[in-house]
C-alpha cells in the first residue's frame, strides 16, 4: 500500500518515469509520419502527473483500466516500454503481438487489464475486477482512467452505484482535463466539478491538481487505504490538460493558443523538476536521470524497429470461436 | 452533373434536406465546431449553426434514444454514430424503441430518424473502430438498413432515408469517403429497396454493396480481359432486400457470388445465397460462392489486417473457378 507521502528519493524515479512517457508520447507523430505507426493515436502529453502520480500508490497486486489516451497509464504502471513500442509498431513482439495497436494496449500480468477504444467502456470492467478481488479475498485494488468526456456515458453512472452498493475496492480517476474529442467539459457537463458526482452515489468525491504529482500520490494512497480497509470506492478528479489536439489529426478549433500557454506553465514534469532541485537533488542527477529516460525511449524505439512483423498466421490465433 | 466525393455527396444531401425541411437536424458527437471525425458536417454546422447541428456529450444510449423521442413528436432527426463500434452502446432505442414503436401502437406513432455511422476496416484502426455489423440491423423487422458505395447513391439515399417516415440505419464505409463520381446538380433520390446493376455482365452475378463495390468492379474489370463478364449488383439497402433485381439477374447468368466485407457467418451473404436458392434454384449452374471478412476481429497491424478483408484477387479466382465449372 502506498505511503500518504513520498520522500524526495522516491520523487526522482518517477520524475523519469513522467519523462519516458512524455519522450514516448513526443516520438508518435514523427512515426506516424514516417509511416512507422498507424491508426489512431491519442497522447497525453501534459497528463502524466496522474499516470505517474496515481500508479506510483499503487503496487504489483493493484489493478488498473485504461482508455484510449492510454500510453501513460500502462507505462507508469510498469509496462515494459520495449514492448509498448513494439505495439505501437505492430511487430510481433509487442505486448499484444501487434494486433491490439495504440487503443489496446494490455499486460494483465502487471495487472494493467488494457486500454480502450471504447470511451467508458473500462469502468464496469474495473467494477467486474474488484468483484473478483473481493470474493477472492485479494489485497488488491482497481484503479479505473477515464476522462471528462466519459463521465457523461451512462457506464459511469451505472459503475459508480454498482461499486457503490458493493462497496468494492476501486478508484474511479476522472482526468478532466477540460475537453471531450472537442466538446469543452464547459458546454458537456451542468457542473464544474465532476467529483460532486460521487454523492449521488454515496462515496468520497475528491478533486486534486492532476499536474502535482505528490498530490496525486497522496489522494490515490488515501482513496486506496479506504478500498483496503472495506469502505468501498472512491472519486477522484483531477484537474489537468492534454496539450496536443485528440489525436494527431485535429485542427483544435475548440480552443485558443493562449489557454494551451497557460496550461504548458502548469506542466507536471517541470514542477517536480523545480522541486526536486529546491529539495536539494543536484542538477547534475536531474541530467543524469533526464538522460536515462532519453536512453530507455530511444532503445525501446531502436528494439522497436528492429523486432520482426507478426506472422500472418498471427491473424487468426486467439479467436475462439 | 458535379464530379464529387462520397463525403461532399452525403454533405450535400443534408444540408439541401435541411434546407428544404426546417424539422431535420443533426445531432451527434463533435458533428458542430470540430466538423465530424472526418469533416463531413463542418459545413452544415457553419451554415445552420448549433441550433440545427447539435453537439452531444458522449452519450451514446441517450442521443438516440433522444432522436426516437424527438422522431416521435414530429422532427426528424440525423443522429450520428461516428463509428459503428460505437452504437453497440445505443442497441435499445434501435432495436426495442425505433424498430418497435410504429408496429405496437398498432401504426399510431412514427419514428422518422436516420442514424448514420462508419463502418469497415482498413485503416488499421483495430479491433473496435473497424467492424462491420450491418447484418444486426438488417434482422430487424422495423427498421431499414442503407449502406451506398457511390457518391450518387449516397446523396441520393440520405434524402429519401430522411423522407422516410421510418427509422433508417445509414452506413458509411470510411474507404469510401474519398471516392469520387458525378452526382446530379438538381434534387433527386434514390429509392430505399432498391439495388442497382453497377456493370451488366452476362457470365456471372457478383452480388455486393458497400466498401467491397469497388473491388467487385476492379474484379468484373480485369476478368473481362478474359473473357469472363461479371454483372456487379450493388444491392445499396440491405433491408428491405432487392431480391427481384437479384433473381432476375441470376436466372440470367446461372452463377452468383455474394460479397462483403463483414464475416461470413451469419452475414448478409447468407440472407441473399438463401434467397437465391429459394427464387432462383433450377437456374443455377453451381452453388451459390460466398466471399466475406475473415471470422475475426480486426488486426491492428496492416498486413494482417490486408488478410482478413477479401481481396480483388480472391474474387477474381473465385469467378475463374465457377466459370470453369470447378
Ligand atoms: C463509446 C465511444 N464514443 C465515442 C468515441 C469517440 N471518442 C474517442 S475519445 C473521445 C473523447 C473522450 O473524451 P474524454 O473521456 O474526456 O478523454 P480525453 O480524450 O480527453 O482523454 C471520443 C468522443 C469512442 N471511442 N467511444
Ligand atoms: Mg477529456
Amino acid at each position: 500500500m502506498g505511503k500518504k507521502s513520498l520522500s524526495t528519493e522516491e520523487l526522482v524515479p518517477l520524475y523519469k518515469k513522467m519523462l519516458e512517457i512524455r519522450t514516448l508520447e513526443l516520438l508518435i507523430k514523427p512515426l506516424i509520419r514516417e509511416g512507422l505507426m498507424r491508426g489512431f493515436s491519442h497522447q497525453s502529453v501534459g497528463q502524466e502527473g496522474v499516470a505517474v502520480g496515481v500508479c506510483s500508490a499503487l503496487s504489483d497486486r493493484d489493478y488498473i483500466t485504461s482508455n484510449h489516451r492510454g500510453h501513460g497509464h500502462v507505462v507508469a504502471k510498469g509496462a515494459d516500454l520495449k514492448r509498448v513500442m513494439a505495439e505501437l509498431l505492430g511487430r510481433a513482439t509487442g505486448c499484444c503481438g501487434g494486433k491490439g495497436g495504440s487503443m489496446h494496449i494490455a499486460d494483465p500480468s502487471l495487472g494493467i487489464l488494457g486500454a480502450n477504444g471504447i470511451v467508458g467502456a473500462g469502468m464496469p470492467i474495473a467494477v467486474g475486477a474488484a468483484l473478483a478481488v473481493k470474493k477472492q479475498g485479494l489485497d488488491s485494488v482497481v484503479a479505473c482512467f477515464f476522462g471528462d468526456g466519459a463521465a457523461n456515458e451512462g457506464s459511469f453512472h451505472e459503475s459508480l452505484n454498482l461499486a457503490a452498493v458493493w462497496r468494492l475496492p476501486v478508484l474511479f480517476i476522472c482526468e478532466n482535463n477540460l475537453y471531450g474529442m472537442s466538446g469543452p467539459a464547459k458546454k458537456m457537463l451542468p457542473i464544474k466539478d465532476i467529483a460532486i458526482r460521487a454523492k449521488g452515489y454515496g462515496m468520497p468525491g475528491i478533486i486534486g491538481d492532476g499536474n502535482d504529482i505528490e498530490e496525486v500520490h497522496k489522494l490515490t494512497a488515501e482513496a486506496i487505504a479506504r478500498a483496503k480497509s472495506g469502505r468501498g470506492p472512491s472519486l477522484l478528479e483531477f484537474k489537468t490538460y492534454r496539450w496536443f489536439g485528440h489525436s494527431v489529426n485535429d485542427a483544435e478549433a475548440y480552443r485558443t493558443r493562449e489557454e494551451v500557454e497557460e496550461w504548458k506553465k502548469l506542466c507536471p514534469i517541470h514542477r517536480l523538476r523545480d522541486k526536486l532541485l529546491t529539495r536539494g537533488i543536484t542538477q547534475e542527477t536531474i541530467e543524469h536521470v533526464e538522460s536515462e529516460a532519453n536512453a530507455a525511449v530511444e532503445e525501446a524505439l531502436e528494439y522497436a524497429k528492429s523486432s520482426p512483423k507478426p506472422e500472418p498466421e498471427a491473424a487468426f490465433r486467439d479467436v475462439y470461436a | 452533373m458535379t464530379m464529387m466525393t462520397q463525403l461532399e455527396a452525403i454533405r450535400c444531401g443534408l444540408s439541401e434536406e435541411m434546407r428544404r425541411d426546417s424539422s431535420v437536424f443533426i445531432i451527434g458527437e463533435d458533428v458542430g465546431l470540430y466538423g465530424g471525425v472526418f469533416g463531413l458536417t463542418g459545413p452544415i454546422w457553419k451554415e445552420f449553426g448549433d441550433d440545427r447541428v447539435m453537439d452531444t456529450p458522449i452519450s451514446e444510449l441517450t442521443i438516440v434514444g433522444a432522436g426516437v423521442g424527438a422522431a416521435m413528436l414530429g422532427l426528424r432527426p440525423v443522429v450520428e454514430i461516428m463509428f459503428m463500434d460505437f452504437i453497440t452502446l445505443a442497441m435499445d432505442p434501435i432495436v426495442n424503441q425505433a424498430a418497435k414503436l410504429r408496429y405496437m401502437t398498432g401504426g399510431k406513432v412514427k419514428v422518422p430518424m436516420v442514424i448514420r455511422m462508419l463502418s469497415g476496416g482498413g485503416l488499421s484502426v483495430s479491433a473496435q473502430h473497424s467492424q462491420s455489423i450491418e447484418a444486426w440491423f438488417a434482422h430487424i423487422p422495423g427498421l431499414k438498413v442503407v449502406a451506398p458505395a457511390t457518391a450518387y447513391d449516397g446523396k441520393g439515399l440520405i434524402k429519401s432515408a430522411i423522407r422516410d417516415d421510418n427509422t433508417v440505419i445509414f452506413i458509411e464505409h470510411k474507404l469510401l469517403y474519398k471516392t469520387s463520381d458525378e452526382v446530379p446538380d438538381d434534387d433527386y433520390t434514390v429509392p430505399i429497396g432498391k439495388a442497382d446493376i453497377k456493370r451488366v455482365g452476362k457470365d456471372i452475378s457478383l452480388i455486393t454493396y458497400s466498401g467491397m463495390l469497388p473491388k467487385a468492379l476492379a474484379a468484373a474489370h480485369e476478368l473481362s480481359e478474359e473473357g469472363i463478364e461479371l454483372e456487379v449488383i450493388d444491392l445499396r439497402t440491405l433491408r428491405p432486400l432487392d431480391s427481384a433485381t437479384i433473381m432476375e439477374s441470376v436466372r440470367r447468368t446461372g452463377k452468383a457470388i455474394v460479397l462483403h466485407e463483414a464475416p461470413l457467418s451469419v452475414g448478409i451473404g447468407a440472407e441473399v445465397s438463401a434467397l437465391i436458392m429459394e427464387g432462383a434454384f433450377d437456374y443455377l449452374d453451381a452453388p451459390v460462392v460466398r466471399i466475406a471478412g475473415k471470422e475475426v476481429p480486426s488486426p491492428y497491424n496492416d498486413t494482417l489486417e490486408a488478410q482478413i478483408i477479401p481481396t480483388v484477387e480472391q474474387i477474381v479466382t473465385a469467378a475463374r473457378k465457377l466459370r470453369n465449372g470447378m
